[in-house]
């Protein structure tokens, strides 16, 4: 039953990674111009002329003259076999480009996704426990805070906390000396040591919306009478709220992976950018201001399917935890 | 910038009763301070309203939203400056606080007023500095400025606060990087920023509404077209596409067709949420007695929609939609920092942030986060007004 589920979901997944194809396109297209006219424009800051015969000839090797259907099926019909095209910016085939900033990208929203339980599902329970106690309050109004500030802003005061009072600079993922040293047992502890910033600064908002509905989850099944049943039994307090109660709460709190994931590779992308992390999100914004439409197109898709896979597994894990969930 | 306190379940009725607060759980929704014959004739709306008074923190959040529409509609007059105008002698002037007390040689006396800070170059490094001299500055309440002209229409000189003297200035949040006013920029990047969130919210209200009313009324096919659709931009990665879209926009247009197609851009992710909670309402509604017997009665598809249906609906609509506006804000903030939404004449709180991108620039000048406040503390107003509302809505719950 649960496998006919799996299935039908990744079924369904096909026409839409081709809607969102589509659209990806679509949007890399819409604005006006190609890469070559901004190519042509940036040449032209330098002073540099390039005469008609040579642009045009540029544009018949990128395909560019071609119609719009033409290229999209050219594009996709590329997709399929695994090859994402050639970056206009950087005359290297795009799969080179990406994978690598791909793997850290989806690195830090684990990573993240990780921290925001490991961080939210103790302060919920405690803060629904404990209602109303001093600890309550304070993780209420971190929570809140959290929730109200864009992680870019949180970014950037850390970033200025560490300038101003440590002196160093936090940004990136590794030290100079690692940045293009191959993988090694120092480099990952570099990795390690650099990662706790993005990953603060991305989960806040997600921890603080998870705290929130853990805890309301939670004071709706506390005051039920199995709880009182099992307390009237003698069960210890410990083990009365973690094994029932709890256990109910946590259904939403799971679900939230469908779109905690989503909001994580997306969030990740601005905060990328400011904390100059070498993750999709940075290199796609230059991609698209750039209009190098394969490299930004394969970005967005992408990222796309990550947040399509974040839902899938949100349904997947909600099936296992609650059988009443029905197979849809 | 993720999605703020949205439980994914908000469409089940089980959910739309449960709050994401917590204060609910021991009062009851209905007011019970007040007297029991007042109660059992008042409307629905008295109901709500009663049962919103009892929620602190979304008072205050109502008041502090005023408070900021209020600033957004007279901005020209509370700015004492003019916010593009540079002044090279200002440059990252720090903020100076307002005293009342005025202790003067002839007595003590409440006066507000500054203190002077003068500008010096290291004579090696170059770098700027400022001290505070010994010279007063008195502010006056609608003294004179610089001239503008209100909501465009009247030309006058009068502000909220100004210098005594028209030549002296003074900068309670500092001066940027160019000498200019932050605090006559931030209360101008309070009117784009504030409104960008209303007339967003407008739009999806609209989409969310016809397409979310279609989908619960109708069901069937229909239903299935749109609940797709609203997935499949539920699943669109938010940021990459609207990076993708803002991106598309030609920088050299004007600044009101900025604002209103990045207002666009913002509020296609609104409306799905809005949608979602009409389409639970209505299939819930649907078979209610008080519908068939509208139906029964002979009355048109549109008239049990508008007439019915809706106003039953109004107190939910207005609760997701002032959990809307944060969302847009914290969009629009996030675009325009990126240098991808509104471009820099126009001021909003983003393009503002944008100026506080630059490490050297925020460890020399850390009043230029000063707008960042401004934007935690709206989007927590707004959070804490929607919650009050959602957990007002149905006064009739127990």
């Amino acid at each position: 039953m649960i496998w006919r589920f799996i299935l039908k979901r990744i079924i369904w997944m096909v026409p839409f990674m081709f809607a969102v194809s589509l659209v990806a396109f679509l949007l890399i297209q819409a604005p006006p111009g190609d890469y070559l006219t901004t190519y042509i424009a940036k040449l032209g800051e330098s002073n540099e002329v390039m005469d008609q015969a040579s642009v045009d000839n540029l544009r018949a090797r990128f395909g560019l003259d071609k119609p719009l259907y033409v290229q999209y099926f050219k594009w996709v019909s590329n997709l399929l076999v695994g090859d994402f095209g050639m970056s206009f910016e950087w005359r290297q085939p795009v799969s080179e480009l990406v994978w690598q900033r791909m793997g850290l990208t989806m690195m830090l929203s684990f990573s993240t996704l990780l921290f925001t339980w490991a961080v939210a599902f103790p302060i919920g329970v405690y803060s629904a426990v404990r209602k109303y106690s001093i600890g309550d309050y304070i993780a209420t109004t971190i929570g809140f805070i959290g929730l109200a500030t864009p992680n870019f802003l949180l970014a950037l005061v850390l970033m200025y906390i560490g300038v101003v009072h440590f002196g160093s600079d936090v940004g990136g993922l590794f030290s100079s000396e690692y940045k293009n040293a191959p993988w090694s047992w120092p480099k990952v502890w570099n990795l390690i040591q650099h990662l706790w910033l993005p990953v603060v600064v991305l989960g806040t908002s997600a921890t603080a919306s998870l705290i929130r509905i853990m805890r309301a989850n939670l004071l709706d099944e506390l005051n039920r009478p199995y709880v009182d049943t099992a307390r009237a039994k003698g069960l210890s307090e410990f083990w009365l709220i973690m094994k029932y109660p709890v256990r109910v709460a946590l259904n939403p709190f799971v679900s939230t992976i469908g779109w905690v994931l989503p909001n994580l590779v997306s969030g990740a992308v601005v905060t990328a950018i400011v904390l100059s992390l070498p993750t999709a999100g940075p290199l796609m914004l230059q991609a698209l201001l750039s209009q190098d439409m394969y490299l930004a197109g394969a970005f967005v898709l992408l990222l796309s399917s990550l947040t399509v896979i974040g839902m899938l597994i949100s349904d997947i894990l909600l099936v296992l935890l609650d059988p009443r969930v029905r197979y849809e | 910038m993720s999605n703020p306190g949205r439980d994914d379940t908000e469409d089940t009725p089980h959910a739309l009763a449960l709050p994401a607060g917590s204060h609910v759980h021991d009062a009851p929704a209905l007011a019970v301070d007040i007297a029991p014959d007042k109660v059992a004739i008042a409307s629905q709306w008295q109901l709500t309203w009663w049962a919103f008074k009892k929620h602190k923190l979304a008072m205050i959040g109502l008041w502090v939203i005023a408070f900021m529409y209020l600033i957004s509609i007279f901005a020209e007059v509370v700015a004492p400056d003019n916010p593009s105008k540079q002044n090279r002698r200002a440059v990252y002037h720090p903020p100076q606080m307002i005293h009342f007390i005025d202790k003067t040689d002839d007595g003590t006396r409440i006066r507000p007023y500054v203190w002077k800070m003068d500008r010096q170059r290291d004579p090696e490094t170059l770098a700027i500095s400022y001290t505070t001299s010994g010279e007063k500055i008195y502010l006056r309440m609608f003294g004179k400025g610089p001239e503008y002209k209100f909501w465009g229409l009247w030309k006058t000189d009068i502000h909220l606060f100004a210098t005594v003297s028209p030549r002296d200035k003074f900068f309670i949040f500092g001066a940027d990087r160019l000498g200019r006013d932050m605090f006559s920029r931030v209360i101008y990047g309070t009117r784009i920023s504030m409104s960008i969130g209303l007339i967003g919210v407008a739009i999806s209200l609209v989409l969310g509404i016809a397409l979310g009313g279609l989908s619960g009324y109708y069901g069937g096919r229909i239903d299935a077209v749109i609940q797709r659709l609203i997935e499949f931009v539920l699943s669109l990665p938010t940021i990459p596409i609207w990076l993708a879209l803002a991106a598309s926009l030609p920088p050299s247009w004007p600044i009101y067709q900025q604002y209103f197609v990045i207002t666009l851009i913002v509020s296609l992710v609104g409306w799905t949420e809005l949608g979602r909670v009409v389409r639970g309402r209505f299939l819930a509604m649907k078979n209610d007695d008080f519908v068939i017997a509208a139906r029964l009665d002979g009355a048109t598809e549109g008239r049990i929609i508008f007439r019915h249906m809706l106003p039953s609906l109004t107190s939910h609509i207005i609760a997701s939609l002032t959990l809307a506006i944060p969302m847009m804000i914290l969009a629009e903030t996030g675009l325009s920092f990126l240098g991808l939404g509104l471009q820099p004449p126009a001021i909003s709180w983003g393009v503002l942030l944008k100026e506080a991108q630059n490490i050297v620039s925020i460890s020399q000048a850390p009043w230029l986060f000063i707008p960042g406040g401004f934007v935690v503390i709206a989007v927590l107003a707004f959070n804490f007004l929607g919650d009050g509302m959602r957990d007002a809505a149905d006064p009739y719950a127990q």
